[in-house]
């Protein structure tokens, strides 16, 4: 059975992602960190391939992820590790070079997994510099702010759908 | 996707105070005088707001000369909303596959329990 995506937003700078998975820790951690395991799920939209993923992650580290979509569509992010401490947490900065969100803008990305014996609980803590650059990240839909700042929104949908 | 008129939605939906007024409206029709009060802005500064909202597509105005009542127009928004639902289904497929990936990694640790 699929466990449940749940999205917050507890402050106006902050947007949470948070979701549990049936394997322990460490395997999660692979998963999330290895690149050759990376490429098989970030996958990005349907039609897209992650075909760059360069992984240095230790504190001053470096990544840059890159798809091609089609008609030679493509996106790409880079960014710097601030924190890493396998397997519970890595913190790093994360700038969308183009393609999945405004060029140039900057998200303080922090995973956390939390060791449920054989479940891992993941949560993904985006920070922006303000609320409108929060907000305007999700609107123009990149990878990790998909879906994501709008629980306010949903609200104000459901309201004037109602 | 109709990306032109997606982009105007989102654009307008950007504005904190634009939301605040398309929350209002979604409990029913108000006038600018009436949305003055609430939101401690000038009467210029609602109906600059109003403009946009209504550019977008995501209000309409009343014919009456005077009052004009803004009403919300939930076409757009579910448009919008539609959007962000292919995006949530996008993290989804995401955590899908890596549930998959896991399941593999957990059989290929421990073959005699799987």
């Amino acid at each position: 059975m699929r466990n449940a995506l749940k999205v917050t937003t507890p402050t106006d700078r902050e947007i949470v992602v948070t979701r549990r998975f049936n394997a322990p820790r460490e395997l999660v951690w692979d998963a999330m960190s290895r690149p050759e395991l990376l490429k098989r799920w970030v996958t990005g939209p349907p039609g897209w391939e992650m075909t760059v993923c360069e992984e240095d992650a230790r504190v001053g580290g470096t990544f840059r992820w890159a798809w091609t979509g089609p008609d030679g569509a493509a996106m790409s992010m880079s960014g710097v590790y601030h924190e890493v401490t396998p397997p519970e947490r890595c913190v790093r900065i994360e700038r969308f070079d183009f393609g999945c969100g405004p060029a140039g803008a900057e998200q303080l990305a922090t995973l956390d997994l939390a060791d449920m014996g054989e479940t891992t609980e993941l949560t993904i803590t985006l920070l922006y510099s303000s609320k409108e650059a929060r907000d305007g990240a999700a609107a123009s839909g990149m990878e990790h702010g998909m879906a994501a700042g709008y629980d306010r929104l949903d609200e104000i949908l459901q309201a004037a759908m109602v | 996707m109709m990306t032109a008129s997606l982009d105007a939605t989102f654009a307008a939906l950007a504005d904190p105070t634009r939301r605040a007024i398309l929350a209002r409206l979604a409990q029913g029709e108000a006038t600018v005088t009436e949305l003055v009060s609430p939101f401690q802005l000038s009467q210029p500064a609602i109906s600059k707001h109003l403009k946009v909202l209504e550019k977008a597509g995501l209000i309409t105005r009343g014919k009456d000369a005077q009052k004009r009542p803004c009403r919300i127009a939930a076409e757009p928004l579910a448009e919008a909303n539609e959007w962000l639902e292919d995006y949530r289904k996008i993290w989804e497929a995401h955590f899908d596959r890596l549930d998959s990936l896991l399941d593999e990694l957990k059989a290929r640790k421990n073959p005699e329990k799987s």
